[in-house]
């Protein structure tokens, strides 16, 4: 796989029926952390993260990938808050990218089942995906995101509706990715996961880049007067 | 009064014993609505995916244009279809009016709207359910339709299952074109409206059996679907 | 599930959908084909002479319309007037009587209108008129509707003037029978109808028997001129059998419980 990153944005905005969502923001992402993109409801941290993906088309501004952008798609995936589960079972949600990618059914299969024993469904894998509960539905999308082994993933809220064990099942997998290396951009405005998580921080504020830094340096000493004031719950 | 008792008696021997016009007749409603039902689906079902997938400009307009044919009266396009094929019609070259092929195509014109509308409904469902992930997923054109239409099986089978109810109870359009001519063009409704106009409920009322018996079977198979759509096991 | 759908489809596309016979269409009036004798006639024809003739069924009216568009080799019907415009027109090559039946007048067994001392169909027509009884009438421009409305006019009446009590229903004989027989109403039919119609309930021949309402059959192949894929062979050879001594048989001979009700009388 080629290397994608380092990631660039330039003057990136996002307007719709003449608001300005997003920007103008500047940004540079590097290989082999665990962002966090922190922020009060509403900041744009979702409209950013669709940007970067590629899924919201920009208004102004450019998104740069070390390579052509069209291989770079290849070698991302994206997890959102509400997961979409395909009408088919688990195994064949978890088969589908490996096909796209012209894995070979038996091969596709092996590693399907592989993914489930990791993410405790193996019981389930001929059950019908759209059927599960919440939290089973967001762990198979994000193993549908990291069967192919993408360079970079982007993480859009995924534990904003799920339980504590869920969530607690998936930062134990967002952890294990970020240990062996792997590129994870996370939108959250939950604290305390940010601060379990986090390499990096990036903290958004009315659709701005308001402050980012390594997360050591960001919950200790935060530079601006909204970021403490966030920290210290006074934002939400 | 009638006895209908006694029609229904009779109705119940004519199927018991597989009475022979009975079953021909039964036949010949099925070969000619089933041919229908694969043509408009061929018709219907890609009109409707493509209608629901890609943007263009009179999109709005096409779709408004599809709903309004569904509602044809099937008993204008009936007439509309017979001066097309009579002898003395643009088509009439053919000499296609008072066959079973006339029947087909009436039926076509009738049922394709509303296979394509459900269709149409379906696949954008699915398309507003499945867009971010296929996108993200750098599908191509040609996967994203593929997915769509087998992930969509189920709706777009009961797209084809509704053109078939309402072509095998259609009697207005094919009688028309069809004539009702014995051995040849007689179908279940035309034959109803016949024997019921000879006074002979006996047969009628056969053949209406069967009508609801198809009907029936449309209506179940649908919710099948629908139930093994909800099913803890695809 | 939709590939086995396609399979019966297309096995149903390619079984045969027409007889490979020499076939050809002829337009008949509702009146004859309820008789039952198309029943008895269509096996015999197929069996002296091999033509498999399908039947269109329909008014008069529609009838004609067919011979003049080209969709029938030939028709069979009962309005002298209508078919000699026709052939006027130029659109049969000539017309041949067959056979004639009679239409009766059929009402509520009571005789609400005091049909049985009328003196003719005149009269008949008279009594029924003054007493507003219900009647229903075809009202779908077949013969036996025209039949009907030159009985009307023959006793100087004009069925548009009439008032609710005279129910033009716009169906074939049997439906119409179907509505007298529902509201207990009076109706023109041809005796072969009454005969052979399943749910009489409560109704009984009032009227019949004037020479009046004599109805006569013809025979008129379509012009092969005007249309020249009309199979005049066929028809003519349809024709020719419609006059041959078996047919003179089996339409003489034809009976509902015991009934005659069809004459033959084509001349050689």
């Amino acid at each position: 796989m080629k290397a994608t990153l380092p990631l660039k944005l330039r003057d990136v905005c996002v307007r719709r029926r003449g608001k300005t969502l997003i920007g103008p923001i500047d940004l540079s992402l590097d290989a082999g952390d665990l962002t966090i993109v922190l922020g009060p409801n509403g900041a744009g941290k979702t409209t950013l993260m669709r940007a970067m993906h590629g899924l919201q088309r920009l208004s102004s501004g450019s998104i740069n990938y070390a390579v052509p952008t069209v291989a770079a798609r290849d070698a991302q995936a994206f997890v959102s808050q509400h997961p979409i589960m395909m009408r088919r079972s688990l195994r064949d949600n978890l088969i589908y990218p490996l096909k796209l990618r012209g894995t070979s059914r038996d091969e596709a299969t092996v590693m399907a089942e592989d993914w489930a024993a990791r993410i405790e469904l193996t019981h389930a894998l001929s059950q019908a995906a759209p059927n599960l509960s919440g939290g089973e539905k967001q762990k198979v999308a994000l193993a549908r995101a990291l069967i192919t082994k993408p360079e970079l993933v982007f993480l859009d809220e995924p534990c904003a509706n799920l339980d504590g064990h869920a969530t607690r099942d998936i930062e134990t997998m967002l952890l294990a990715e970020r240990d062996v290396g792997r590129t994870l951009v996370m939108s959250t405005h939950d604290l305390g996961q940010a601060r379990r998580l986090a390499t990096r921080v990036i903290f958004m504020l009315k659709g701005r880049v308001h402050e980012t830094g390594t997360a050591d340096s960001f919950f200790s000493t935060p530079k601006t007067a909204e970021a403490v004031a966030f920290l210290k719950g006074d934002i939400v | 009064m009638y006895d209908i008792w006694d029609g229904i008696k009779s109705a119940l021997y004519l199927l018991v014993t597989l009475d022979r016009d009975l079953i021909e007749i039964t036949l010949r409603s099925l070969q000619v609505t089933l041919m229908a039902v694969a043509i408009g689906s061929a018709i219907g079902l890609p009109l409707g995916a493509w209608l629901a997938i890609r943007r263009f400009r009179y999109r709005r307009v096409a779709i408004a244009v599809l709903n309004a044919f569904m509602g044809l009266p099937p008993v204008v396009v009936g007439l509309i279809v017979y001066l097309l094929l009579s002898r003395s019609g643009p088509f009439g070259v053919f000499g296609l009016l008072f066959t079973p092929t006339a029947m087909i195509i009436a039926q076509v014109i009738i049922i394709t709207p509303l296979i394509a509308s459900i269709a149409h409904q379906a696949i954008r469902e699915l398309w507003a359910e499945y867009h971010d992930l296929l996108i993200s997923l750098n599908t191509s054109k040609g996967q994203r339709i593929r997915t769509l239409i087998w992930d969509g099986r189920r709706p777009l089978i009961t797209a084809s299952l509704a053109g078939f109810g309402r072509g095998i109870g259609e009697v207005g359009a094919i009688m028309i074109v069809g004539g009702n001519i014995d051995h040849a063009t007689r179908v279940l409704t035309t034959a109803i409206a016949l024997e019921t106009g000879k006074g002979d409920f006996a047969l009628a009322l056969g053949l209406g059996f069967v009508l609801i018996f198809l009907s029936l079977f449309v209506n179940f198979a649908t919710h099948a679907l629908g139930r093994t759509e909800r099913g803890r096991f695809w | 599930m939709i590939r086995k759908l396609f399979i019966a489809a297309t096995a149903a596309a390619i079984l045969p959908l027409d007889a490979v016979a020499e076939t050809m269409r002829m337009a008949v009036t509702t009146s004859f084909h309820n008789s039952g004798l198309s029943d008895i006639l269509l096996p015999e024809i197929k069996a002296d002479t091999g033509l498999d003739v399908q039947l269109l069924v329909v008014g008069t009216g529609q009838a004609l319309r067919l011979g003049e568009a080209g969709d029938v080799d030939a028709i069979l019907v009962h309005s002298r007037k209508a078919e000699e415009a026709f052939l006027e027109a130029g659109f049969g090559t000539h017309r041949r009587e067959i056979m004639y039946n009679d239409f009766i007048i059929v009402g509520p067994e009571g005789d609400p209108a005091g049909l049985a001392g009328a003196e003719n169909i005149t009269d008949a027509m008279t009594k029924m008129a003054s007493a507003e009884v219900a009647f229903v009438s075809r009202g779908d421009d077949s013969g036996t509707h025209k039949k009907e409305l030159s009985l009307w006019s023959g006793a100087n009446l004009d069925a548009a003037d009439f008032g609710d009590w005279y129910n033009a229903v716009g169906a074939g004989m049997g439906a119409a029978l179907n509505t007298a027989s529902g509201m207990g109403g009076h109706i023109m039919s041809d005796r072969a109808s009454w005969l052979n119609f399943g749910n009489k309930a409560g109704l009984a021949i009032l009227f019949e028997g004037d020479p009046v309402l004599f109805n006569q059959y013809a025979f008129i192949p379509v012009n092969p001129e005007k249309h020249d894929h009309v199979k005049n062979d066929l028809a003519l050879k349809l024709e020719d059998w419609l006059v041959s001594d078996a047919a003179k048989t089996l339409i003489n001979d034809y009976k509902i419980n015991g009934e005659t009700l069809f004459t033959f009388n084509a001349t050689k």
